[in-house]
């Protein structure tokens, strides 16, 4: 426990000394830099030796605020979430340093190592908190800390709107979580979180938690339709911030998800379906605005959307199997998403820190002006290119892992018998959508970006990103790399985290072999990823001094950059098939007869919740009011005597009464 | 198991260039031609082999990952799957997704190749692809649950086990011929049919998988070309099954009706090919949507 605490304090006090230094001096960043990836460091030995002992670590100080002692509580559920924070958090500083250096941001670099560090210890004090009030206060901190840390680059009117956002949102999900723990309190007795399956709750009161944790949880993780913040947050992060909130910190609804539903003794089935219908919603919505996307970091953020539909769906099948007592579907389902939740992290940091090399290089976040660029920054495309096979879920990597394990679990529900979980089987086909429509996107952005010929000035000009930014890309990507080739190593930790979750005592029933045969896949995994590397050093070997070509334009002699398919004719196809969706606009007149007038296209795709709904309510209300304020206080004297009459015979009618 | 592992390659890698032999040479009897000989894609494949290269100058290490994944991923699913009675040499519980998936994997690296070239056809054609996949992918994975359910198990070997014969004779036959017809469609689309796709046009416009791969030239072309009859072969190969599921305990007789079922197929492929037009392209997701709601039909079914 002391090493978890000092990483802890660590993290908090990363950013202190950096208030007290020079503007524009480059120590007191290294200086916070290595204490966060010391604080990741000794987070991730007092982890580890959670898992090797198999036991939680706990630590219980008196408090004087009431409500029971500061207890802090470190088990293999927690653990799940908690690696993947160190491991972007100490790359992202690492990669701060020379994306976000302090002579290049003398007025926001120190405000934004403060609020990085505390965002870490905000994840870190929630994951391992075990107090109601402990758990609230460190949600409040982590809160606060990422709206500052979205709010980075203050003077740009987006950032500020994106932050305000976010900062509405995230209230609104908090008070709906101080009304679910103030229940849970009257529940459990005590503002201690009860023992996993030990709360017998039922009806009306086991409803209205569900839904307020659903509400609170869900706005943070991000489910359609409470994802409104999101994609302008992460947007308008700088990349290394984006791949912490991003990768880490929407997960925390996740994790208040599945810890809450850890406590009660039964699950009723509609829970699962409510949660089955935002899952898919959420996968399939957030996958199809990702495709519509033409800014890099946008359309990485309506991924993160996507996957959490994915997770959810793991918990949903969980859920459906504690409902119906099916013990393979709680482990298939809960170990997917469990590793889903690592795996996100992983490859979407990935993808975040590559964009962020390609955004430094360039200078623009419009896909659509990049092309060519694996060849000015060969190392990140081919990180990029790794990070994209994985959230794809393709094999060798990672994502196909968690993918696989949720894919067993849907075809298990198809096969029990009885009324059993049925519903979990439409988890296959919606998982089957969700990643053919993902494939799409990523060979998309990669293609657009990476691929063909530049289609600006800047993309010809861009240079590859400097090693310091390369190192954490590269170790994140070995990360992926590892949970793919190697998934057996993950099994144990996996096992005890389902085994805390479940109520049943001995209901972590092995992921192994006769569930699922992790040792065949990896031992595919390596076949596949070898036969391909010798494939392509053989073919590019026999190519050596081949003849070499203008691309074949088709009778055009002259083919130019500005006749490659774009990141929005290559997706337009689906766009228009998803219309009833998504609601894309398009403006500019077709071209007609044979000598055409210039003409101008363009096309955007409006968020449907925040654009379509939310803002028009918002602005209705706002109108209706200023009417009614018109009305109301319109200057005449005379109105507000009346008022003062109406009040006092309005008073005396009331005394009167009683 | 390295015997068997041995003979299931040999069969594959023998065998899969003649199916777009067939398909051809019952195309041209349609026309009223002679046509190539049958083994012409095999001398295609040899003089692709020994051609030189032309690369375009706008193309990276990517464009030749396009080929050799195309090649590889159809030997590896292919040791996945049955070959009409005889096991599959790999079996485990789930190895269906990683068939599936495997495919997706040769899907991304095609169309990442297509972009790679800068051109604008190939640009439409790789649009065009991950689009039909889309719309094909649920199909084929409610066919698969509908299998699942009907095997009780969870590995293509189970699948397409011995219990086929019984289900097409009980309850479940209705359900399994919608499936059949379910998967016709979504092998005519994966390996770009007529009326899905037309590999035989001179239009660049008109084509999807073969504009993808306008620009490969020499061996890279001649991988292309063996992974993609190789993958008709592995496609082709669960059609077969299941709609010749005998099983006669002679492991030389089940080859034959395995070949013999494949032959078959490559001339219904052939004379599909003949009488239809290509489908316009607005019609293909209307066709691809109808089938998932047949193969939803097909697992109603299964599961009343």
């Amino acid at each position: 426990m002391e090493w978890f605490v000092g990483g802890l304090l660590l993290l908090a006090f990363s950013g202190v000394p950096g208030l007290f230094a020079a503007r524009e001096g480059g120590g007191a960043e290294k200086l916070a830099c290595l204490m966060v990836c010391s604080g990741a460091a000794c987070g991730t030995w007092a982890v580890l030796g959670v898992l090797a002992a198999g036991a939680p670590l706990s630590l219980e100080l008196p408090w004087a605020i009431p409500g029971g002692a500061l207890a802090l509580h470190v088990d293999a559920l927690a653990a799940v979430f908690l690696l993947p924070l160190f491991l972007v958090a100490a790359t992202g500083s690492l990669y701060g340093l020379v994306y976000w250096p302090q002579r290049d941001h003398p007025e926001n670099g120190r405000k934004f190592r403060l609020f990085y560090g505390l965002i870490g210890t905000g994840v870190m004090l929630l994951l391992s908190a075990r107090n109601s009030l402990l758990f609230l206060l460190a949600w409040e901190l982590m809160a606060l800390a990422s709206f500052f840390l979205i709010t980075t680059e203050e003077h740009q009117s987006e950032a500020r709107e994106a932050g305000f956002i976010y900062l509405i949102a995230t209230h609104t999900g908090t008070l709906a979580l101080f009304a679910m723990f103030a229940l849970l309190e009257q529940a459990a007795g005590s503002l201690l979180f009860p023992g996993a399956g030990s709360l017998a709750l039922k009806g009306g009161q086991a409803t209205a938690i569900f839904l307020l944790a659903l509400f609170g949880f869900g706005l943070k993780a991000g489910l359609v339709p409470l994802h409104i913040w999101l994609p302008g947050a992460h947007a308008a992060a700088p990349s290394h911030a984006s791949a912490l909130l991003s990768g880490v910190m929407i997960k925390t609804g996740i994790y208040g998800l599945v810890r809450l539903t850890s406590f009660f003794a039964e699950i009723p089935p509609w829970w699962g379906a409510t949660l089955l219908a935002l899952g898919i919603l959420s996968g399939i919505l957030g996958v199809a605005l990702a495709l519509a996307q033409h800014d890099i970091k946008r359309l990485l953020a309506y991924h993160s959307v996507e996957n959490i539909g994915i997770i959810a769906l793991g918990l949903v099948m969980a859920l459906l199997g504690r409902s119906y007592g099916v013990e393979t579907l709680v482990v298939l389902g809960l170990a997917g998403a469990l590793l889903h939740v690592a795996n996100h992290g992983l490859f979407k940091s990935l993808l975040f820190l590559s964009a962020g090399a390609v955004i430094h290089a360039t200078g623009t976040r419009e896909i659509d002006r990049y092309g060519g660029l694996l060849k000015r920054q060969p190392w990140t495309g081919a990180l990029f290119l790794g990070g994209a096979v994985a959230i794809s879920g393709l094999p060798p990597f990672n994502g196909f892992i968690s993918e696989w394990l949720l894919y067993l679990g849907a075809f298990g529900a198809a096969q029990a018998k009885g009324p059993g979980p049925t519903a979990a089987l439409l988890v296959a086909p919606a998982l089957a959508l969700i990643g053919a429509l993902a494939l799409a996107c990523f060979v998309k952005v990669f293609g657009v970006t990476f691929l063909g010929a530049p289609r600006s000035p800047q993309a010809q000009a861009a240079h590859e990103a400097p090693p310091l930014m390369l190192a954490p890309m590269l170790a994140l990507l070995l990360a992926c790399a590892w949970i793919g080739l190697l998934p057996q190593t993950l099994a144990p930790l996996l096992e005890q985290a389902v085994g805390l979750w479940s109520a049943a005592p001995g209901a972590s029933a092995g992921l192994g072999a006769p569930l699922a045969p992790l040792g065949w896949v990896s031992a595919l995994a390596w076949t596949l990823l070898l036969a391909l590397c010798l494939g392509v050093w053989w073919l590019r070997r026999r190519a050596k001094g081949a003849a070499s070509a203008e691309t074949w334009g088709c009778g055009f002699a002259r083919p130019s950059a500005r006749m490659q398919y774009t990141a929005s004719s290559f997706a337009d196809f689906l766009v228009r098939l998803l219309r009833f969706g998504l609601w894309s606009k398009r403006h500019g007149a077709e071209v007609r007869g044979l000598h055409p007038a210039p003409q101008h296209f363009a096309s955007h795709t409006p968020d449907l919740v925040l654009d379509g709904g939310l803002r028009p309510a918002f602005a209705g209300t706002a109108w209706l009011f200023r009417r009614l304020r018109s009305l109301i206080q319109n200057g005449l004297s005379a109105c507000y005597l009346l008022y003062v009459a109406l009040t006092l015979i309005v008073l005396l009618l009331l005394f009167s009464v009683t | 198991m390295t015997a068997h592992l041995l003979v299931h390659l040999l069969v594959l890698l023998l065998f899969a260039p003649l199916l777009p032999g067939v398909i051809t040479r019952t195309k041209a009897r349609f026309a009223g031609r002679r046509g190539a000989p049958l083994l012409q894609p095999y001398y295609d494949l040899l003089r692709l082999w020994r051609k030189g290269f032309v690369l375009s100058r706008t193309t990276t290490w990517v464009f030749s990952a396009g080929p050799v994944v195309a090649l590889v991923v159809p030997i590896l699913a292919a040791l996945l799957l049955p070959f009409g009675a005889l096991p599959a040499p790999l079996s485990f519980e789930g190895d269906l997704i990683l068939f599936v998936y495997l495919f997706a994997l040769a899907r991304f690296f095609t169309v990442a190749a297509a972009l790679d070239t800068g051109s604008s056809f190939e640009g439409m054609g790789a649009a065009r692809e991950v689009t039909f996949a889309c719309l094909a992918e649920p199909t084929l994975m409610f066919a698969l649950l509908v299998l699942a359910k009907l095997s009780g198990g969870l590995s293509l070997g189970t699948l397409f086990g011995t219990h086929l014969p019984a289900s097409w004779g009980g309850a479940a036959g209705p359900a399994l011929g919608l499936i059949l017809v379910c998967l016709f469609v979504v092998l005519l689309v994966e390996n770009s049919r007529i009326p899905f796709d037309d590999p035989n046009t001179h239009l660049e416009l008109t084509m999807i998988h073969e504009v993808m791969v306008l620009d490969h030239s020499g061996p890279a072309f001649g991988m292309i070309l063996y992974g993609a009859a190789l993958k008709l072969m592995v496609l082709g190969s669960m059609l077969v099954r299941l709609a010749l599921p005998w099983n006669s305990g002679v492991w030389f007789l089940d080859l034959l009706i395995y070949l013999g079922g494949l032959l078959l197929l490559a001339v219904l492929i052939g004379v599909v090919e003949s009488i239809m037009a290509r489908l316009r392209l607005v019609r293909v997701p209307q066709v691809l949507i109808g089938t998932s709601l047949v193969s939803v039909f097909a697992l109603v079914l299964v599961l009343r």
